[in-house]
């Protein structure tokens, strides 16, 4: 049977090249960067350039701003709780929007239980950050501002550039959470201006279980986890050589591959969008049609719901996501799609492809053929289907 | 994450569908929640002849509801309201914890289509 991967959010096979630039440093080069011997020399290398790769990805002024971690959501939980620690004396009100990661909405849950204000920012149909609310929920006591780069679960880019002019007119920080547009947007932390960026590995086809955050020079923030000094003294821990080189790897990688990738993936994306908009009746787009992930198909079917739908994929072999309740660990829809203003049935009723770099033109055809048979098979059993439709389907 | 016996309900459910001029129907859940079904039945003295199901909801409210209609078909009033939400879960292997609550609902489903069919009956409804 023919399989198609299209759950790439969700996690990614590690590039051959930079499993080949991994490789030396789990048995070759194992000293430990921070020993005195010739054995630290080739380790405390390979994280020079590592870290150099990635500050050049980002556009960084000084590659010493990067800061490794074990994967985005310690990023996160860094930024937003090394800020919360750092400046409480400047104030105690952090803003948010209500489409982040769940690794920012609940830390800063946590810092409401710990005495921080944190405001979440309404969001518009299609996921974009309202600049004039924003505006207004910037005060005096305001010490960070936390928005993500791009939403993996609806595709949409947030406007970095303008938050981060609003954000600057106030004394507070700017954080973002770029992990869904690694690897597929050209991302550059002067000309956004931005404070603090969070970035993940995976996402570019580098190995799971490291990450970074990016820490603009003057930013103050405490370190989350302490011991032996490492990184500068602000994230302590033996440093992951094998993933940290091989993070290194595919942000080089990326650096020189993206732009042509991203503008083959946007292809297939919008061939994949209209052939299904146009074949299945009371099928919708979910997110911004044009400020959107290359990479994000994102679509929501009436009268039928999402976990039934990837089974039916499952059993074609085509492997999807969703965001609806019965997939998830609770019972609730994504909040980020009802946030984008989505009632509970229409949530349910969602659908996620993320596409990536083995797919092709054939696969987006090979979905696009199969999906509407799903969808009227799927409306001939729900009791929701109203009747004229079912004539039809 | 499902049992095969819940995947082979799900790939091919039994009894898809509505019965025209039912005996009785029972609704359940809501779109709200995730997961709704209907279940429609025909009773000829005093069993269930013939039942059919709709459902709106995840690989669990699929095989649940085609299961029940398995479970019922044939019985008697009586025997068709012990059937249990457990004894569904259990002839299809098991269930996720996280679907025994929600989309476990076909039971009901059929107790209410009994009720409605009873209630008919009382009422002198019988179509």
């Amino acid at each position: 049977m023919r399989k198609v991967y299209m759950d790439h959010t969700a996690g990614r096979p590690v590039d051959r090249r930079v499993l080949r630039a991994m490789t030396p440093y789990f048995r070759g080069f194992y000293g430990n960067p921070s020993s005195l011997h010739s054995f630290a020399r080739e380790t405390r290398k390979g994280l020079k350039r590592a870290r150099a790769q990635i500050a050049d990805l980002i556009h960084a002024e000084r590659s010493e701003e990067v800061f490794f971690t074990s994967c985005a959501t310690e990023s996160n939980n860094w930024a937003i709780r090394g800020v919360a620690a750092r400046n409480e004396k400047r104030g105690k009100h952090i803003i948010t929007t209500g489409i982040e990661h769940m690794s920012v909405t609940n830390v800063c849950k946590l810092l409401m239980k710990e005495g921080f204000k944190v405001s979440f920012l309404p969001v518009d149909e299609y996921g974009k950050v309202e600049l004039d609310a924003l505006e207004k929920e910037l005060t005096d006591e305001t010490i960070l501002v936390s928005v993500m780069y791009a939403n993996g679960e609806i595709g949409t880019i947030e406007p970095i550039k303008e938050i981060s002019e609003v954000v600057h007119d106030s004394k507070a920080y700017l954080h973002v959470d770029a992990t869904a547009a690694m690897g597929q947007l050209e991302i550059d932390v002067k000309k956004d201006d931005v404070d603090l960026l969070t970035l993940s590995s995976n996402d570019m086809y580098g190995p799971k279980g490291v990450g970074a955050l990016y820490i603009k020079r003057g930013t103050r923030l405490e370190p989350l986890i302490v011991g032996g000094g490492q990184e500068s003294g602000m994230r302590s821990g033996t440093e992951n050589l094998p993933n940290i080189v091989g993070m290194g790897r595919a942000a080089e990688l990326a650096r020189a591959e993206m732009k042509a990738e991203s503008r083959r993936l946007s292809r297939l994306r919008d061939r994949f969008i209209v052939g299904i908009l146009e074949n299945i009746p009371h099928s919708f787009l979910n997110g911004h049609q044009t400020e959107r992930l290359p990479n994000n198909v994102a679509l929501r079917f009436s009268f039928i719901e999402g976990e039934s739908m990837l089974l039916n994929l499952d059993i074609v072999g085509v492997a999807a996501s969703s965001g609806s309740a019965c997939t998830a660990k609770t019972l609730e829809p994504s909040h980020v799609l009802r946030a984008i203003g989505l009632k509970h049935e229409e949530a349910h009723g969602s659908l996620l492809f993320t596409l990536g770099r083995q797919n092709t033109d054939d696969d987006v055809d090979y979905v696009v053929n199969l999906l509407p048979n799903i969808v009227k098979r799927l409306r001939a059993m729900s009791p929701l289907t109203p009747s004229e439709l079912r004539e039809n389907v | 994450m499902y049992s095969e016996k819940v995947m082979e309900h799900f790939r091919n459910p039994r009894n898809v569908g509505e019965i025209p001029n039912p005996d009785g129907v029972g609704t359940v859940g809501n779109p709200v929640c995730g997961d709704m079904m209907t279940i429609y039945i025909k009773v000829k003295d005093n069993r269930i002849r013939d039942i059919k199901f709709k459902t709106f909801g995840c690989g669990a409210a699929v095989a649940t509801s085609s299961m029940i209609t398995e479970l019922a078909k044939g019985k008697t009033l009586e025997d068709a309201l012990k059937i249990t939400r457990k004894d569904v879960a259990d002839s299809l292997g098991g269930l996720p914890p996280v679907k025994m609550h929600c989309s476990n609902l076909a039971a009901d489903a059929l107790h209410e289509a009994v009720n409605d069919y009873r209630k008919r009956q009382e009422g002198g409804q019988k179509r």
